[in-house]
């Protein structure tokens, strides 16, 4: 029997009546008037001591006895053919247990495709065996630049492909009509640069055979696509293969699977019959763990006279390196209301690194030329471009969070006329906005065990990437079962624990929250009816509130959490529970808006970001303290992806110039600002939580709030990523240019 | 950082490779305190990082032990020339608080104290600091009573994935413990200025090194 009941879901303001089936083994969805203790409070991070102390151990860390370390010989080349591999005098050095040829045909294709792999007695003599290994190369042709790989007489990466994509159309309605129906268009091209993810801790693992089982240590988003991945690749069944991972030095996106060099180290320490450990160093991370395309992007739009958009057109192309599409149309098709859209995107491979999955995946891109194109189009209606976008736009949370940014960062004294501060430094404001999934998905299994002392614990096989899953299964199994914080453990990250979903995104917090809590639900119905006899009432009568079991018209009747616990058979008390697709929700996904203050000098062309309002929303949130976190974050990578960082690539070697962090700059502490974040409470409804994931909407509109306060402060605009001093005079120097 | 480098011999790049038959840089990487002149024995240039396919002969690193002070304790360590304090740290003293990053300067991931002062533990070598204090982030807290700073950061939540934070907690150590009460937000912006966060983490970790520096301050 699936009861149907009614809840009124939505946020302070703007909710509504809404009738849901829930599932009838799990509690109903907190709603706008539920009464919450601990979800929705600030938490510390339960695994906090462990990382301020060193204690945390991450896959880089480990020392296993007997371990050896392996290194990835790479191609020096973008394009060659391999005649020979002479790995003799790699073997010949002591201290160097294993070296294999990990190249699969003869063809390498990239700087950083990988050749063949050592495994020795320390790391710098790993170094050393990688030098001494001969290869003989046929150097190729290559083509590294984006224009000059779509022209046809091009270096080919792929066989005898084009390295432009056949384009994908994409959109609705009849933009032709539209475009005929407005009374203001504006048009222009945007250009962003490919990003590399930068994690800190870069790629790799630690493998350790025992006889035909292995157990791999991996910095990961996913241990369970390591174990999948590697009982593919190595041909062993994943019930041979334990894959594990307490803490990790960020992914953004680019750690899923083992990859080639997780497989590598697997055969590496088959070879040398002892664990070995391979970690990249960091220009093998910038080089061969993936990156964000670039794009350009023409855009045109057209609106009526008050702004009601009638047509939006994207023609986009961008470099995806051997391959993984560079796609960004989504903000375009997403965002807005407009009845016609028409999106034709391509891919360009280049001789560079393959795409990977990196945060908010073409949402950041496709915002930075969306937003500065909505913002021409309100120059053009001389409509201030905050009320062109409420117009438009048809998300109630997105506009209520428009509110509240353009009161905290002051919106009414933004410029009127842009650039019209007198002196060489002026300011300005600008906005962007976002929209994102993170709804969560089906699949985490969870364990409740509760002692006979009183203890709690939780159990899964997620990951925490830095996001805090593990106090959210600790809040939100605390909240269950009347329970404090610091009253529940948390275990993660090993694939002998229960199933989860990769970390990716934003889903793991969505999809994670429901099951811990229909599983805290369990174990709270197991132990009421220990407690009901004790306490003279029937388990319909009981509640567990205070660390305590009471009845709930008559509280003074009420037994000791440890009491009930003591009164359990045998050790624990033990509860599993996954969780059900999601039923109805206030809003599928989550929004946000962003309004920054900049400070321009015109005369050096530096920009200063003064501050930052980010205003977002999660659906229920669970940590406060962790989401303001994640806000703040995402804010940070979309100001060091607005003006500092970019793959550059060497055109005629084909080689990155910047493969470390000195030259390829991420932003730091000098230059960063004022960041307020703002996050809506959202009673979702959609599962027993109704969370949405945080991690990515942060950093989609950044670098469009930031373009568009560039020009309002400067009066020009900046049309590529990342707007760096130069870009600044250029436009400058340029001057405003009337288009469409 | 590491001012010691060592004092260069006289005569000219060309004549001192001549007359020991190592590169200038193999000699400087073996220059350095008493102890590491011992080993800057005889051997022959290796080859620039980058080149592959070079013919090499066995590596004629010699290694010797040097005695090391980390946290107030004796630690021996057996080393190359060529070993870094991060590498020592980490491979040999299973002390890997301090994280390797970029390898090169770049980061401040592997930031320690030496002799009271934040050190790049990649760019120091371990055979220059016999003699020397070196204190990690596993010398903060007293058993599981923390640090002040430490204490700090999980209030403020100055962390996301952690991985830079033993850096950015041994680069704010010397403000927190000046007993400074004056401390700004650019003091401490300045004491972080040679670490990278990448999850965006900075204004908590501010946050955290301000709230610990006016708890300690006289």
């Amino acid at each position: 029997m699936m009861p149907k009941i009614k809840v009124t879901l939505g946020f302070k303001g703007q909710t509504r009546e809404q009738e849901i089936t829930i599932p009838d083994d799990e509690p109903a969805t907190w709603d706008v008037d539920a009464k919450l203790r601990v979800v929705g409070g600030s938490h510390p991070r339960k695994e906090g001591s462990d990382k301020v102390t060193g204690r945390a151990k991450y896959t880089f860390d480990l020392n296993l006895p007997g371990m050896l370390h392996g290194k990835i010989l790479r191609s020096p080349h973008a394009h060659a053919r391999v005649r020979e591999i002479d790995l003799a005098p790699a073997l010949a050095l002591p201290g160097v247990k294993a070296a294999i040829r990990t190249l699969e045909g003869d063809e390498v294709r990239y700087q950083g495709d990988e050749v063949a792999a050592v495994a020795a007695t320390t790391p710098e003599i790993a170094r050393d065996a990688i030098r001494a290994i001969k290869v003989s190369w046929e150097v190729l042709p290559h083509v590294a630049d984006l224009e000059a790989a779509r022209k046809p007489d091009a270096p080919r990466v792929h066989g005898a492909q084009p390295n432009e994509t056949q384009p994908i159309e994409g959109g609705r309605g009849d933009v032709d009509q539209g475009f005929a129906e407005a009374e203001a268009t504006v048009e222009e091209t945007f250009r962003t640069q490919v990003q590399t993810h930068v994690s800190l801790e870069t790629h790799g693992t630690v493998c350790r055979w025992e006889g035909d089982t292995l157990t791999c240590w991996a910095s990961t988003q996913g241990i369970f696509t390591v174990r999948g991945d590697l009982a593919q690749k190595l041909g062993i069944d994943q019930s041979k293969i334990r894959v594990l991972c307490e803490h990790m030095g960020g992914g953004f996106g680019s750690k899923f699977n083992a990859r080639t060099e997780g497989v590598v180290c697997a055969r590496l320490a088959r070879e040398a019959n002892a664990p070995v450990k391979l970690m990249l160093d960091r220009k093998e991370e910038h080089l061969a763990t993936g990156n964000r395309p670039s794009s350009v992007q023409t855009v045109r739009l057209g609106a009526k006279r008050d702004g009601t958009l009638t047509a939006m057109h994207l023609r986009s192309y961008g470099a995806d390196g051997l391959g993984g599409g560079a796609n960004c149309a989504a903000p375009y098709l997403r965002i807005y209301r407009c009845p016609n859209v028409k999106t034709i995107e391509s891919s360009v491979h280049i001789h560079a690194g393959r795409v990977a999955a990196m945060r908010a995946p073409g949402h950041p891109q496709g915002s930075f030329g969306l937003e500065q194109a909505l913002d021409l189009l309100a120059e053009k209606l001389k409509m201030d471009p905050l009320e062109l976008r409420r117009r438009n736009d048809t998300s109630p949370v997105r506009l209520a969070e428009y509110a509240i940014g353009a009161e905290k960062i002051g919106w009414s004294k933004r410029r009127e006329i842009p650039g019209s501060d007198k002196g060489p430094r002026k300011r300005g404001l600008g906005m962007g906005s976002a929209v994102w999934g993170g709804a969560g998905n089906t699949g985490p299994q969870i364990e409740v065990r509760v002692t006979r002392e009183g203890a709690v614990e939780v159990r899964n096989g997620s990951q925490d990437i830095g996001t805090g899953t593990r106090s959210l299964m600790a809040i939100v199994a605390a909240e269950e079962l009347g329970l404090g914080y610091g009253d529940v453990a948390a275990t993660l990250g090993d694939t002998a624990l229960g199933f989860s979903v990769g970390s990716g995104g934003s889903q793991t917090a969505a999809s994670v929250a429901p099951a811990v809590r229909n599983a805290a639900y369990e174990a709270r119905l197991k132990l009421l009816e220990i407690a009901a006899p004790l306490l003279g009432a029937t388990p319909a009568e009981l509640e567990t509130a205070e660390g305590k079991v009471r009845v709930a018209a008559d509280p003074s009747r009420a037994l000791a959490w440890k009491d009930v616990c003591a009164k359990i058979d045998g050790p624990a008390l033990v509860a599993h529970a996954d969780r059900s697709r999601n039923y109805d929700a206030f809003s599928p996904g989550s929004a946000g808006a962003q309004f920054a203050e900049v400070e321009v000098d015109v005369e050096t062309g530096e920009i200063r970001v003064v501050k930052v309002v980010a205003v977002h929303d999660c659906g229920r949130i669970v940590n406060k303290l962790a989401v303001e976190s994640q806000i703040i974050g995402g804010v940070v990578q979309g100001l060091s992806y607005a003006l500092l960082e970019d793959r550059i690539l060497d055109r005629p070697t084909g080689r990155m110039v910047n493969p470390n962090l000195e030259d390829y700059k991420i932003l730091g502490s000098l230059d960063t600002p004022e960041i307020e974040p703002v996050v809506l409470d959202v009673a979702n409804g959609m599962n027993s939580v109704g969370l949405l994931g945080i991690g990515e909407s942060p950093v989609i509109p950044t670098a469009s709030a930031v373009a568009n306060a560039v020009a309002n402060a400067i009066g020009v605009r900046v049309l590529e990523l990342p707007m760096t001093p130069d870009r600044v005079l250029a436009a400058l120097e340029r001057g405003p240019v009337e288009k469409g | 950082m590491n001012e010691k480098n060592g004092t260069s011999k006289p005569g000219a790049p060309d004549e001192r490779r001549k007359r020991s038959g190592v590169s200038r840089r193999y000699f400087l990487k073996g220059v350095g305190g008493g102890v590491a002149a011992s080993i800057a024995t005889g051997g022959p240039a290796l080859a620039d990082e980058g080149l592959v396919g070079r013919t090499l002969p066995a590596p004629a690193f010699a290694e010797t032990t040097v005695k090391l002070k980390v946290n107030g304790a004796a630690k021996d360590a057996k080393i190359e020339a060529r070993s870094t304090l991060l590498s020592v740290l980490r491979n040999q003293l299973d002390l890997t608080g301090a994280k390797e990053v970029c390898d090169r300067g770049e980061c401040g991931a592997c930031t320690v104290l030496l002799d009271g002062k934040a050190a790049y533990a990649c760019m120091t070598l371990a055979a220059d600091c016999e003699g020397r204090e070196i204190r990690t982030v596993e010398g903060l807290a007293q058993g599981d009573r923390l640090h002040p700073l430490q204490a700090a950061f999980v209030e403020c939540d100055g962390y996301m994935c952690g991985f830079c934070t033993p850096g950015h907690v041994m680069a704010l150590v010397p403000l927190v413990e000046s007993g400074r009460n004056d401390v700004t937000l650019e003091d401490v912006k300045e004491a972080v200025a040679g670490n990278v966060c990448r999850c965006g983490a900075a204004p908590r970790i501010f946050e955290a090194g301000l709230n610990a520096c006016r708890k300690s301050g006289r």
